[in-house]
Order: structure tokens, then C-alpha cells, then sequence
């Protein structure tokens, strides 16, 4: 039940970043300075702290949508379910650890 | 009492309100669909994060010079492009699938899928002619260009 709602919520979440991610990236097409200026103003803390969110949420999608096609092809993947839940929040620890240390090092490293 | 007697299911006296759908199996597709695409944007994204996010200077080095350099090669072309496909239609089959849970009202439910549609083709259509008509040097440009491109 939770796991259901989470995945649509992160799901939204990254599709609404997906539009403005387009956007933003197309202004490569209108000048070299236009596209800088708007990720220049991406590189502050705060931002930085919303694309941890956000690959947050990625990973969680990600590997609980692999938990889902699991469930739904795997012939005891209803069985064991719950136990992926958990492997889900562990793969989710894992890959979450060294990137966080590495992308808040680069946030808050100072350049 | 006869007159509450419940007719047997399927006896043919019993009027079902229930949608006996069209015969299309667009339903069946669109959900085999978010399975193989996911797996699919599991792996194009992991990359695409690992690449943009964790090598070298990480999320400082990116500016027109980083993208430039990458769609100089067809390799990450096809990669973003393959990506910007499957997310824009996954997320927006998800998207559709909670419009339809959420949205009672015949009208609010058209209202919103139609505002969803026009959003992917516009993305889709704007994506796809970006990564395509892309010039990593463009006349008059001065700042941020990659290394590749010849003085001027």
C-alpha cells in the first residue's frame, strides 16, 4: 500500500522534472550563454539539495518498479513481496550513501 | 417473493452496466509497456546520472561545453534520445493512469488528459529537433565552447 503510493508520487515528481529538465536543456539551441546562465543558476546549495531529492526519488522508482515487474512475472514474486520491499530500502541505502557523499562534496566542496 | 429472486449471473436476464470494452487491448500494451520500458530507463538513466552527476568535477563541470561535447558523439545522441521517448511516454501513461483513478468528472478527465498530451508532443517534438539540429559551435558564439571547436 505504501510502496503504491510512493511510486506515484516520485513517479509525478520526476515527470514534472522531466518537462522542465527538457526545457531547460533546449536552451542549448539558443545560445551557449543562455543555457550557462540558467545552470549557473542551478549551482547553489539549495538546488543542490533538491537534485539529492530527486535522484532520491529515481532510486526508489527505479527499484521498486523492478520489485514490481517482479511481482507481477515472477511466478513467487507475490510470495515474497514484502521481503523485496526490503531489499528495495537496501539497494536504496546503498546507492543513496556513496552518492551523497560524492554530489553534497561537490555541493558544499566549495569551487 | 418471486418478484426478488435474483437471476443467475450470466443467464442473460441480468443487465450489466458494466463497460464490455471495445475489443482493443491498448489497455494490455500500455502496461506491458511500463514494465519494458522501465527496465530499459533503469539503466539509460543510471548511466545518464553517473556520468552527469559523479565522474570528474561532477555537476560543476556541466555547461554548454559538457553538452556540446557529448552530443559531438552519435553514441550519446541515441542514448538521450532513446531516453527523452521512453520517460516522456512511461511518465505519461502513469500520469494517465492517475488522471483516470483520480478524476471523477467526465470533463475535468479530458480537460487534464488533454493538457498531458499537448505537454508530451510538445516536449517530445522540442527534445528530438534539439538533439538533432544541435551545433556544439555556433557562429558568434565566444564563451563556454568545447575544446574541439576551431578559434576564432
Amino acid at each position: 500500500m505504501w510502496s503504491w503510493v510512493g511510486h506515484r508520487v516520485t513517479g509525478v515528481v520526476i515527470f514534472f522534472f522531466l518537462l522542465v529538465h527538457v526545457l531547460d536543456t533546449s536552451l542549448v539551441r539558443v545560445s551557449p550563454e543562455a543555457y550557462t546562465a540558467v545552470i549557473g543558476a542551478y549551482k547553489n546549495p539549495i538546488m543542490g539539495l533538491g537534485e539529492a531529492g530527486l535522484v532520491a526519488a529515481i532510486v526508489f522508482h527505479a527499484f521498486n518498479g523492478l520489485r514490481i515487474i517482479l511481482i507481477d512475472f515472477w511466478k513467487s514474486g507475490p510470495k515474497y513481496q514484502r521481503q523485496m520491499l526490503w531489499g528495495v530500502g537496501g539497494l536504496w541505502v546503498v546507492t543513496m550513501v556513496p552518492f551523497l557523499i560524492r554530489h553534497l562534496s561537490i555541493v558544499f566542496g566549495g569551487h | 417473493m418471486t418478484a426478488n429472486t435474483i437471476a443467475e449471473p450470466r443467464s442473460g436476464k441480468v443487465k450489466y452496466n458494466r463497460n464490455k470494452g471495445a475489443g482493443s487491448s491498448f489497455e494490455m500494451f500500455a502496461w506491458l509497456f511500463m514494465r519494458l520500458s522501465g527496465i530499459v530507463l533503469v539503466v539509460l538513466i543510471f548511466g545518464h546520472l553517473f556520468v552527469n552527476l559523479m565522474v570528474g568535477q561532477g555537476i560543476h563541470a556541466i555547461d554548454f561545453g559538457f553538452v556540446a561535447g557529448k552530443w559531438a558523439s552519435p553514441f550519446w545522441q541515441v542514448w538521450d534520445l532513446l531516453m527523452l521517448w521512453l520517460a516522456m511516454l512511461h511518465g505519461t501513461n502513469g500520469v494517465r493512469t492517475i488522471i483516470n483513478d483520480y478524476a471523477e468528472r467526465n470533463a475535468t478527465r479530458m480537460t487534464l488528459k488533454t493538457v498531458l498530451y499537448v505537454a508530451t508532443v510538445v516536449i517530445v517534438v522540442l527534445g528530438t529537433l534539439v538533439i538533432f539540429t544541435f551545433d556544439p559551435c555556433p557562429a558568434g558564439a565566444v564563451t563556454d565552447l568545447p575544446s574541439f571547436c576551431p578559434a576564432r
